[in-house]
């Protein structure tokens, strides 16, 4: 069976700028997709690709085995939810969500039905006759939704869907739309810049740069086992050692550099091979004293603040490597070591990713 | 100086407010006192050319009010209120074919790139910049029987004989056009630069053609420049009569002009006045309802957007 979307070797270009370079991506029927990435890496040209709105330079784009090339925006079972929400502002709440329903020409008792059921879904029940200057954030949020889903589109764009809620209302938000959606089995595409919010929503993630995908993974995967320096940086937190091969065996690779490490063979790596090393700040145990296991390192303390879940450290070790580690704020722990104080860390060689760049 | 400046800090801004509405007094309202009490009073030889409304005299107080000057407008309907119908409907037309024009600028204007909006809009308010008088001779000068666009015609051998065009409606319509064209095309592109395109987008997207676009999100939501426009354009069209004398042909006289005569010629300050005070009744009575009705709904808004607006936010 064909994917349910099909993008191949699509380009998009503005002038001399490109937006979108010779992209291809597939995603299944039912799929929450995130598309991941800065502020000018394309995104949100693709989104708009993918609606309509923006014409494709070269390469194709199938929904449902259709080619969507001749097909224009009204006509494709795809709708978008717009990054402000776009709300009509002279339209009440019924009347923006019932505008798709009208202007399909469906007769009124079905518009109304339909129309209750949208409210209800988006939890929005006897607030259909406010204006939406009269609504907080997230009422506007949710009605921005339910107009989006109101002609049942098989496929629904969400560009941005929370940047403009507070963070404690963008939490919540978040689990109420992954629990529309897989009530709804639509399919959705968000944009987002935010990788929290991509890793919370998403079944899988596409991370974007200058108009490429640099890597489509699920959040884990990204998160764990980044393809380069770029995707490690991007999503979390992260800390950079770099050093030579010296050996490679039984499944474990030695590294030599600023300090000694020993990292989980992923595999392709030779002797005398130049490697970056990442290593995530919640993979990095730190102690007083040391504790005999491998990668093991003395550290001094530069940095450090306590941020209720847990303490943050920024660490210097020999030649000096810094490092950054989360100590988590268990019960009866205590906070091992303070401002100037020295120490040990170590992590983990399945922990420790090899990259080449 | 201490205290100075305290009074200052403390009445500062009641100051800055008060100004403006004391030279609003004096140099509007008093006058429109003065027109709406010389209305009432009777014509006479002197200067002023009209005997006071009221006063203290050797019989202590005497008034001279009547309402004769406005019995003088309804039995001479035709020679007054004929000419305010005249007036009224050539600004009507004009505010309508005004808002054909600027309606497509406008939106041509709000649509393009910030460069060359830039370029657009000064060359919208460049006639501001010359007499209107002047770029009214100018138009005589191209519609003339024998002015540039006839003599082009017949040199390119389009028409034997020249095309009658001025003096008639279609000149006076171009001399309003003219004039009047970017106090329409202002306010027309205030709102159209606030419209977000998102909103274009999102009624597309949700199936409207590009007409039901238009009907649906753009015209609703540029009707206050639309209203703003031709109020702008309507009120000092009503009182034109330069455009009209310059251009137009002599069968029609209008209110502007009889206004003229009846201050200038004839000397008759209180007819005028009352005339005066017809054309704002006849323009301010609407406008006024209007605003009247647009602060009411606002108000209601207010009340109902604190009732139940921000704080149950989920």
């Amino acid at each position: 069976m064909s994917p349910f979307i099909r993008i191949r070797n699509v380009t998009r270009r503005f002038g001399d700028v490109v937006a979108v370079d010779d992209l291809s991506l597939d995603i299944d029927r039912g799929e929450l997709f995130c598309l991941l990435g800065a502020s000018g890496c394309g995104k949100t040209t693709l989104l708009r690709m993918l609606a309509g709105f923006e014409r494709v330079d070269s390469g194709s784009i199938e929904i449902d085995g259709i080619d969507m090339a001749a097909v224009p925006p009204a006509a494709r079972p795809v709708n978008i939810m717009f990054q402000n929400y776009a709300l009509f502002p002279h339209m009440s709440v019924a009347d923006n969500i019932a505008y798709g329903l009208r202007r399909a020409g469906l007769p009124k008792p079905e518009i109304v039905a339909r129309l209750e059921e949208l409210l209800r879904l988006v939890r929005l029940t006897g607030m259909g006759a406010r204006q939406p200057h009269q609504l907080s954030g997230g009422q506007r949020q949710r009605v921005a939704l339910a107009r989006a889903l109101a002609r049942r589109p098989k496929l629904l764009l969400l560009d941005e869907p929370l940047a403009a809620l507070d963070k404690k209302l963008r939490e919540d938000t978040q689990f109420e739309l992954v629990d529309i959606q897989e009530r709804l089995e639509t399919t959705f595409i968000v944009v987002t810049h935010d990788q929290e919010e991509a890793m919370t929503l998403a079944s899988r993630i596409g991370v974007m740069d200058a108009g490429k995908l640099v890597q489509v993974d699920t959040p884990r995967t990204l998160y764990d086992r980044p393809r380069n320096r770029f995707i490690a940086d991007f999503l979390g937190t992260v800390s950079f050692l770099e050093g030579v091969v010296t050996s490679v065996n039984g499944g474990f690779v030695s590294i030599d550099g600023a300090v000694s490490v020993t990292a989980a063979d992923p595999g392709g790596f030779a002797v005398g091979d130049a490697v970056r090393m990442a290593i995530r700040p919640e993979k990095i145990a730190l102690g007083r004293a040391p504790s005999g296991g491998v990668n093991e390192i003395p550290v001094t303390v530069e940095d450090l603040a306590f941020t209720g879940v847990a303490t943050n450290y920024r660490v210097i070790g020999p030649d000096g490597v810094r490092l950054k580690l989360t100590h988590p704020n268990r019960r009866g722990d205590v906070v091992p070591l303070e401002w100037e104080q020295t120490g040990f860390v170590s992590f983990d060689p399945a922990d420790v990713v090899l990259l080449r760049d | 100086m201490a205290a100075a400046r305290q009074w200052i800090a403390r009445h500062g801004r009641r100051l800055v407010v008060a100004l403006p509405l004391l030279w609003l007094l004096v140099f509007f309202l008093l006058p429109l006192v003065e027109v709406a009490q010389t209305s009432f009073t009777v014509a006479r030889r002197g200067i002023p050319p009209f005997a006071p409304l009221w006063g203290f005299g050797e019989d202590g107080f005497f008034t001279n009010f009547n309402l004769e000057n406005y019995g003088l407008l309804l039995d001479y309907w035709q020679d007054y209120i004929g000419p305010a119908g005249n007036s009224l409907r050539l600004a009507f037309f004009s505010t309508l074919i005004c808002l054909l024009f600027a309606y497509p600028m406008a939106w041509w204007i709000a649509r393009s790139n910030p460069r060359r909006r830039a370029i657009l809009l000064v060359l919208v308010m460049l006639p501001f910049w010359t007499s209107s008088l002047l770029r009214i001779y100018a138009l005589i000068g191209l519609l003339n029987p024998n002015g540039f666009i006839n003599s082009m015609l017949m040199f390119l051998g389009v028409i034997d004989t020249p095309i009658r065009m001025m003096q008639t409606d279609f000149s006076i319509y171009m001399g309003m056009l003219l004039t009047y064209l970017p106090l329409m095309i202002l306010p027309l592109y205030a709102v159209m630069i606030r419209l977000e395109d998102d909103l274009l987008d999102a009624a597309a997207d949700l199936g409207a053609s590009r007409a039901g676009v238009f009907l649906t999100v753009v015209l609703p939501l540029t009707l206050p420049g639309i209203i703003a426009g031709s109020l702008l354009v309507f009120i000092p069209a009503v009182g034109e009569f330069v455009i009209p004398a310059l251009l137009g042909g002599p069968e029609q006289i209008m209110v502007g002009k009889v206004l003229w005569t009846e201050f200038f010629r004839n000397r008759d300050w209180p007819v005028a006045s009352a005339i005066a005070m017809l054309l704002l009744a006849i323009l301010a009575l609407p406008i006024i309802y209007a605003r009247y009705q647009d602060g009411r709904e606002t108000a209601l808004d207010r009340v109902e957007g604190q009732a139940n607006g921000p704080g149950n936010t989920s």
